[in-house]
């Protein structure tokens, strides 16, 4: 059974085709690529996925669970953490605060717990606040822990969104443009962290990319989406000679 | 060092002298300044309970000296306000009773005080804690204790901390602008009331007593847990509706209810009309409402520590991102509109208690006023902002009344500045840390931060 099976899912903003029969299969441990141009359609299939928009049409199961009509927080609580393309963080919280906040589905204290400072309370602090700081060692941002998100390096605020995705445990890591606006350095080592979740973790990723070299060199499978469609699918090597994959990013050669 | 500041150093009483140093600072201004830093909470308790003795038993004697009418009640400024020509003498008592007191016996004892807060430290929090807190009352009861008019000042301003906070955890810590606070606040007060009224007391309204006024003082305590309930029942209402977008709908909304709720007990007969509730048992001594207040904060503190408190920061900064972080968002901001709601109606029912008399006007657009005031002083998204800001708003107001009309141009001056210079509040964004407010200060670490 795949891991995140996605089949025919169709999503229409008001008359406009957003995306039109989208379908995936990511088997577990599996780093899959998703570029296309601008306006393709590929932070809305994000979306879609992570039930911020609900589907017009088809279906979305996680290990054989359908996750079409759940909220967010429930989708994401079964195991699909996401990044956003322009960073989402919370501006007024710290690091650390980030990290732990993902805990909130595992935690097991209720509202008198939170109200009361109960000893179990106690422990279940403690123990997030452990496994926060073991995220933030693997994605080195403990040296921030302390200061509010908008005071770090662009390339940190990247690695503590990340961290937060995985701090909730997930089976599934969805990746929206993690490299867009580094330089190169950074690149380097975005790419290495990605690497890292892969084989640390052993969580699928899929991951929507704009620079093909970062897709190239990780991804083992690439998808291409174009006006909301798959046009092509296969290795890195099949998609660079793809003619409606170069159509599509260069244009039809014109015959004079 | 301008000649200003020399002058302040003059005044302030000579105790450099009692401070180990280590390094020697490089002026006498900061030297001062290190020697209030190396004082702890327990150093100023102290000051504050001799201060405190020192007026009970010398107060009158010094003010027939001073050619003061009587002693001053809020620190002079009522004195000053109604003959400036006493304000010489009043600020000579403030000085001779409060100042010269209180940081003499801070500073002289801070050797004694720090091995004391750092035996405490080592205990457990809460021992700690209610020693404090027990060292705080009795000072605040053997101040009030002076006059009734300082008794009520205090209560309504322990009241109006229960307020502010309860509406923080709306305003500030979710970020919805929630109108509403003084709608529960009425629904807290009239619970209570009818409860205690119908229970243990004989009026017009309900008639003879249900049950012997001996057990009333036990109940009061459910009385005001009812009038939360019910409070917090009428946030749900508000909620449910208000809370499925952002914006702007929620402030609408409750500004709606508020109204619905001064107009609906306006209209019930059996609740008194616009006439009113009266008779009231006045079980809201001191005592009790300090108790209630230090539960709130407890509580209040708690939750916005834990995890699911810092959830509604995640919420307010970013909702999205907070979805996709598995945060219940719904449920977050339902269970923090409510529980602000019940801890405004337990206020509503204190109060109600405290003045022994409610009517509808009491809940209206200027109670809404007086609370947004005292939240935004004191600063969003804080604990101690919010106690902050409720003592120092309803003081400044006490203290500027014999202004009568000019109050409401010099109060609202005020907030102006602040929101000029401090967007977000006084003390905006800070972490209410117990553990590090009681904690010992060394001064040997260094200049005292």
């Amino acid at each position: 059974m795949p891991l995140l099976h996605v089949s025919d899912m169709t999503h229409y903003f008001g008359g406009l085709r957003a995306v039109h029969r989208y379908n995936l299969t990511l088997e577990p441990g599996e780093i899959r690529g998703l570029i296309g141009p601008n306006g393709a359609g590929k932070t809305t299939v994000f979306n879609l996925i992570t039930g911020i928009y609900r589907p017009s049409e088809g279906s979305v199961r996680l290990e054989g669970h359908s996750l079409v009509g759940q909220r967010p927080h429930q989708i994401a609580a079964q195991g699909l953490g996401r990044t956003f393309q322009n960073l989402l963080l919370w501006r007024h919280m710290t690091v650390e605060e980030h990290v732990k906040m993902a805990h909130y589905s595992q935690l097991r204290y209720g509202l008198i717990g939170a109200l009361f400072g109960t000893p179990r309370r106690v422990a279940e602090e403690r123990r997030v606040a452990e496994s926060s700081m073991r995220l933030m060692e693997m994605f080195d941002v403990v040296k921030y822990r302390n200061l509010l998100v908008g005071n770090l390096p662009y390339g940190a605020q990247r690695r503590v969104e990340i961290a937060r995705a995985m701090a909730i445990d997930p089976k599934v890591l969805l990746l929206d443009e993690p490299t867009a606006g580094m330089t190169p350095e950074e690149l380097t080592k975005m790419i290495g962290t990605i690497r890292q979740i892969h084989r640390d973790f052993g969580v699928a990723i899929l991951l929507i990319e704009h620079r093909l070299k970062v897709v190239m060199e990780l991804c083992e499978k690439i998808q291409t989406l174009v006006f909301g469609e798959v046009i092509a699918e296969g290795t890195p090597e099949e998609i660079q000679r793809n003619p409606h994959v170069i159509e599509a990013y260069l244009g039809k050669e014109e015959i004079a | 060092m301008s000649y200003h500041e020399q002058h302040l150093i003059d005044t302030k009483p000579p105790v450099d002298e009692f401070v180990v140093q280590v390094q020697p600072p490089a002026s006498r201004m900061q030297r001062v300044r290190a020697t209030f830093a190396g004082v702890p909470a327990l150093g100023w308790l102290f000051g504050i309970l001799c201060a405190v003795f020192i007026e009970r038993y010398l107060g009158a004697e010094l003010s027939y000296q001073l050619y003061l009418p009587k002693v001053p009640v809020l620190f002079g400024c009522l004195i000053m306000f109604k003959q400036p020509l006493l304000m010489p003498n009043a600020l000579a008592y403030v000085t001779l009773i409060y100042v010269i007191p209180i940081a003499g016996v801070a500073c002289l004892s801070a050797r004694v005080t720090n091995r004391l807060a750092a035996v405490l430290d080592r205990g457990p929090i809460a021992v700690s804690c209610l020693i404090h807190l027990a060292l705080l009352y009795c000072a605040l009861h053997y101040w009030a204790d002076l006059s009734d008019y300082r008794l009520l000042v205090l209560k309504l301003t322990m009241i109006a901390v229960m307020l502010t906070l309860s509406i923080n955890l709306i305003n500030g810590y979710m970020g919805e602008f929630s109108c509403s606070h003084p709608g529960f606040m009425a629904l807290g007060a009239y619970s209570a009331s009818t409860v205690t009224l119908v229970l243990f007391a004989d009026d017009r309204l309900f008639g003879a007593a249900v049950l012997p006024k001996a057990l009333g003082p036990y109940f009061f305590p459910l009385a005001l847990i009812i009038g939360g309930v019910v409070a917090s029942a009428a946030a749900l209402v508000v909620a449910i509706p208000s809370f499925r977008t952002r914006g702007d709908y929620l402030a609408i909304i409750s500004l709606a209810f508020m109204f619905i709720v001064k107009s609906l007990i306006e209209n019930l007969e059996w609740l008194g009309g616009p006439r009113g509730m009266s008779g009231q048992p006045d079980w809201s001594s001191l005592p009790v409402v300090y108790v209630w207040m230090v539960l709130c904060i407890w509580i209040i503190n708690n939750f916005v520590r834990s995890i699911y408190g810092k959830a509604l920061n995640a919420l307010r900064d970013n909702e999205m991102a907070a979805d996709a972080m598995t945060v219940n968002t719904r449920k977050t901001k339902m269970v923090a509109f409510m529980l602000g709601a019940f801890w405004a109606g337990v206020a509503g029912g204190l109060f109600a208690h405290v003045m022994r008399f409610v009517n509808p006007g009491t809940f209206g657009i200027q109670r809404l006023a007086e609370i947004l005031a005292m939240l935004y002083f004191g600063g969003l998204n804080s604990v101690v902002g919010s106690i902050f800001g409720a003592a120092s708003i309803n003081l400044i107001s006490e203290m500027l009344r014999p202004l009568e009309l000019y109050k409401w141009i010099v109060i609202p001056l005020i907030l102006i500045l602040v929101m000029i210079y401090r967007p977000t509040g006084l003390l905006g964004f800070r972490e209410f840390d117990v553990k590090a407010i009681l904690r010992p200060k060394h001064i040997r670490t260094g200049r005292g931060e």
